[in-house]
């Protein structure tokens, strides 16, 4: 069975790739088609609302190509983390776009679907039981923050995308799994070499990213005994030594190792030297099973309630006091929303960014200088919807404030009316530990359907 | 004087996971690579960033002429007071320093 052939259509479904690439990399027989659908990358919005990133347009657009590659490929499509969380719902969100599409395209498919979502119930009980443990850093966990999250998912490995393939199904639908997994799934069971498989699995998780033309998307790996090769489908680009070495910088804390369900991976002695101008051959990653398998645990929880508001300085007076103007009326609206609305500083949080002077990278910013003008973002975010109420009190006071008390009362430039935006809730990644399991697929179900 | 931007090919930051920032220092040959590995100390970065010595790893990582530092974000990704999600800007702190 050996060399498996894995082909990667693009980094993240949603991000777009060269169809002409996947076409070419059709023709070269893959064993499988595997692509990522998401990550914690955007921030915790997505988990914390169990709600995907990219619009269900583009996903089923793009999806509809990989289905069609699939069917003249007669391999199995995998996608990994659906809808960028990987919730239940977010699985079962993509079936939906598979089914639609199936009807499109008239194609009977049989669907595999790994739910990796936990309840809360049993993730208290693990914790209780010892079996949770934080990584570095990680919040301090307990029944009470457990019981805040509003979703809570097990990040798959290989194992668990193993068992979706054994069922025989053509399209596997995967909640939460590591970028890697989808990819090295299939050449760990064949018996390619497992610190090859999740090196390549590493190198291609983003597509086209270890080439020297990352948007054209696809590329295909082959994994054999003893490594891997990656080769880029596009014309337009070419895998070289230095490419495919340095995207084990990328994202990654540590550029030797790689901790997965089950193990880790250590490149450190690993070679990689081009075969042509566009093949690149990599051998020599060790795989260093681990005695007790476990996965990662990923979890939000709402930190609140937002409301901001734009006001835009250009009077030069203002610009230069930017900082004491911002210190004089925080200080003045903490008091008149005490008095006003009977509302504590405990409850709410009320910021004020000062973009032009250091709104990116705040007390680290060591260049300040005087700008012509300054966005003063203001932003409240509080524990119930209280929020818009103290924006709309605020309102007045971010138009007109003055610095001192004996001057006409200045005015401001507001862009927007309304003035105030709502965010709506927003969330907090609450979690970061990892939960021993005596059987991959203790927190992970499987259903299969037919369509 | 130059600074270490205008000595090194690329800087780059970025988030590794919510809970974590790694900055990647590409210096374009082993001359280069060697001058900035001796001068740049873990607490000018330390200091830099604000953060402790205790927090910050160091890689060199010869084969590629590349410098790289990681250490647990003081702000994890996506909180209330987070300013920069994917931690891209914080390279620039360290472009404009004096070399």
């Amino acid at each position: 069975m050996i060399p498996i052939k894995v082909l990667v259509p693009s980094g993240v479904l949603g991000l777009g790739f060269d169809l002409e690439a996947l076409n070419n990399g059709v023709e070269n027989n893959p064993d499988i088609i595997s692509i990522d659908g998401g990550s914690t990358d955007s921030g915790p919005y997505s988990l914390g609302s169990g709600t995907s990133k990219y619009s269900r347009a583009a996903i089923k657009a793009e999806w509809k190509s990989l289905m069609i590659a699939r069917e003249k490929a007669k391999v199995p499509l995998v996608i990994g983390s659906c809808g960028t969380c990987g919730t239940n719902g977010m699985v079962d969100w993509m079936e939906n776009i598979t089914i639609e599409l199936a009807e499109e395209l008239n194609q009977n498919i049989k669907i595999a679907k790994l739910y990796c979502q936990q309840e809360k119930n049993f993730i208290k009980k693990k914790f209780q039981l010892s079996k949770i443990f934080p990584l570095n850093p990680a919040p301090i966990l307990n029944d009470h923050l457990i019981e805040e999250m509003t979703n809570i998912v097990a990040l798959a490995g290989a194992e668990q995308i193993q068992e979706c393939i054994n069922t025989g199904a053509e399209i596997i639908l995967a909640g939460r799994t590591t970028d890697t997994a989808i990819i090295s799934a299939l050449p760990l069971m064949k018996g390619a070499n497992p610190g090859s498989s999740w090196h390549g699995a590493k190198v291609a998780e983003c597509g086209a990213l270890c080439t020297t033309n990352p948007t054209s998307g696809v590329v295909m790996v082959e994994f054999d005994k003893t490594g891997f090769t990656v080769e880029p489908m596009s014309k337009n680009a070419s895998c070289t030594s230095e490419t495919v070495a340095a995207h084990m910088l990328y994202e990654n804390a540590d550029p030797y190792i790689l901790h997965e369900p089950g193990g880790y991976m250590d490149v450190t002695y690993s070679n990689y030297y081009n075969i042509n101008k566009k093949k690149v051959r990599v051998e020599g990653a060790k795989w260093h099973p681990s005695k007790q398998y476990s996965v990662k645990l990923e979890g939000a929880k709402i930190a609140g309630y937002q409301t901001s508001l734009l006001v835009l300085l250009r009077d030069k007076k203002y610009v230069e006091n930017v900082k004491k103007w911002t210190d004089k009326l925080s200080k003045f609206l903490k008091k008149e929303i005490n008095e006003r609305m009977d509302i504590d500083t405990s409850e709410y949080s009320l910021e004020f960014r000062h973009i032009g002077l250091n709104s990116t990278l705040g007390e680290l910013e060591k260049n300040i200088r005087s700008p012509v003008e300054v966005g003063v973002l203001c932003l409240i975010t509080s524990k119930n919807q209280i929020s818009t109420e103290i924006a709309k009190l605020i309102n007045p006071f971010l138009l007109h404030f003055p610095l001192s008390s004996n001057e006409e009362l200045p005015t401001f430039a507001f862009p927007f009316s309304p003035v105030h935006s709502d965010r709506g809730c927003v969330y907090e990644f609450a979690i970061n530990h990892i939960l021993e399991l005596d059987s991959p697929m203790d927190a992970f179900q499987i259903k299969i359907s037919e369509v | 004087m130059l600074t270490l931007g205008e000595k090194v090919r690329k800087i780059r930051s970025k988030n590794a996971g919510p809970f974590w920032i790694t900055i990647d220092i590409f210096c374009n040959n082993k001359k280069i690579y060697k001058e900035v590995c001796n001068k740049l100390t873990n607490s000018g970065i330390t200091n830099l960033l604000m953060i402790s010595e205790q927090q910050l790893k160091r890689f060199e990582i010869d084969d590629l002429n590349v410098i790289k530092f990681s250490f647990p974000r003081k702000i994890i990704q996506g909180d209330i007071f987070d300013r920069d999600m994917h931690g891209a800007q914080l390279a620039v702190l360290l472009s404009e320093m004096k070399f």
